[in-house]
């Protein structure tokens, strides 16, 4: 089964932090903001569509791809800015599985310990494909938020209306501006673009596999926008105009309402926030053992590849360590993260636009001129707007 | 350990001591922008740093 890393990659995209933007994008907004997800679907096609072909070609993560084509600096940069991201999102990730279980009056070290224990069980059978499948699982939880909007029977007219046609009702201000950022900084992370060409790399993919891949990430970006649109339209639908700040916040407030769907809210973000520890965590990993030369395969048992195993367990054991410190700082975590994406994220995208120009590395499947124009518009873009979004995490004041 | 530890290093900064990559002008452009872009960038964390110190 060809499919898997790019479903993968993007329903984990909707991880604790993107379900939380999604949910309050809502609530701010009502549907105007649909549109905007759907114009992120080609965009976050055409970002991992390039580390497909980068990686069944050459059959390197992009970390070691990075160190092999532009040297040692920028190899060191992108690994330990790459590590420190990974796992202050994976901070981010355990603070949205506690939130969530929390409702249930689960206690937030059972939580931490639990997920750990479970992340690290998925590797236990040292097949790629088991983990694959079990990951699919929860990509399908995901989807959750689906059915939930089915069950509340929202105005399709009104959701047409405001949300399909492209427009700012809200005006273009300066708090529509911060969360169109926030929108794009949620759909395109760094890790996805390392954790796609490693995952292709990993499960042995081909060249004659592209095309299939190629389908691959295509679900997975309609996944990414459904699962989004769907949440938007949850909370633009009961919790419009209300002010919440996270989605745990939402399934609070969506309790009263209809037990059922804060239920799903709870649910949806624990997974989101499962799946994104999942795959983040092991970003890193695979980075580190691609360029220190470790045994870094799923298709390995923990003794055959003690290093990549005894790394990912340090990031997520470390992560949810900090969550359960009494008076951890938190919402500064959150906002670290954004700052320090920021600084990767420019770096990674371009490398991939640069090595799809090499016609000795990546032969037939380097950019056509096409593909160049429309990725560097998008790659400019996406610069420019997640620049903006970290310098706000800075300074708030700017865009409130 | 630590001295195992240095030693990859080392071995890691000899393997990809020459980027591979052609450096066409336009790879050259991108690198150039890049490090402006980290700078501009390690400069707004540092006045943020020195601001919330004086505002402290």
């Amino acid at each position: 089964m060809i499919l898997g890393p790019g479903i993968i990659v993007m329903v984990a995209d909707n991880d604790a932090g993107g379900i939380t933007t999604y949910a309050v994008t809502g609530s701010k907004f009502g549907y105007s903001f649909i549109w905007v997800e759907f114009l992120l679907l080609p965009v976050a096609y055409v970002c991992q569509e390039m580390t497909v072909r980068l990686g069944a070609v050459t059959k390197r993560g992009h970390a070691e791809a990075i160190f092999d084509a532009f040297g040692s600096f920028w190899g060191w940069f992108s690994l330990t800015d790459l590590t420190l991201t990974d796992w202050l999102t994976t901070v981010t990730e355990f603070i949205g599985m506690t939130a969530a279980l929390s409702i249930f009056h689960i206690p937030p070290p059972l939580t931490v310990i639990g997920a750990v224990i479970l992340i690290m069980a998925m590797v236990m059978s040292g097949r790629y494909w088991t983990w694959e499948k079990i990951v699919l699982v929860f990509c399908v939880l995901n989807l959750i938020y689906i059915p939930a909007v089915f069950l509340i029977n929202p105005p399709v007219s009104a959701i047409l209306r405001e949300g399909v046609i492209p427009g700012f009702p809200y005006g273009l201000n300066n708090l529509v501006f911060f969360f169109l950022m926030a929108n794009v900084g949620t759909t395109i992370a760094p890790w996805m673009i390392f954790f796609q060409q490693s995952a292709v790399v990993d499960k042995g993919l081909r060249e004659k596999d592209i095309r299939w891949e190629r389908v691959d990430t295509a679900i997975g970006s309609c996944f990414t926008i459904a699962v989004g649109v769907f949440i938007i339209i949850l909370t633009g639908t009961l919790l419009r105009g209300v002010n919440i700040e996270s989605a745990a916040e939402a399934a609070v407030l969506l309790m009263p309402i209809n037990k059922y769907i804060g239920t799903f809210m709870v649910i949806g973000l624990f997974d989101a926030g499962l799946l994104g520890a999942i795959c983040i965590s092991l970003t890193s990993s695979w980075a580190f053992g691609e360029v220190f030369g470790w045994a870094h395969s799923l298709n390995q048992k923990i003794g055959q590849a003690p290093w990549f195993f005894l790394f990912r367990l340090i990031i997520l054991v470390g992560a949810g360590a900090v969550v359960l410190i009494p008076g951890a700082p938190l919402i500064l975590i959150t906002l670290f993260v954004q700052v320090i994406a920021v600084t990767l994220l420019p770096a990674a995208l371009t490398f991939l636009v640069l090595l799809l120009n090499q016609e000795d590395l990546v032969g037939k499947y380097k950019n056509t001129r096409l593909q160049n124009i429309v990725a560097s518009v998008i790659v400019g873009a996406i610069i420019i707007l997640s620049t903006l979004y970290g310098v706000s995490a800075l300074f708030p004041e700017l865009f409130k | 350990m630590l001295r195992v530890s240095i030693e990859k290093i080392r071995e890691i900064n000899r393997k990809y001591s020459k980027p591979r990559i052609k450096m066409s002008r336009g790879v050259r452009f991108a690198l150039l922008m890049l490090r402006l872009y980290l700078i501009f960038l390690v400069l707004i964390l540092a006045y943020k740093f020195a601001t919330m110190t004086v505002l402290k």
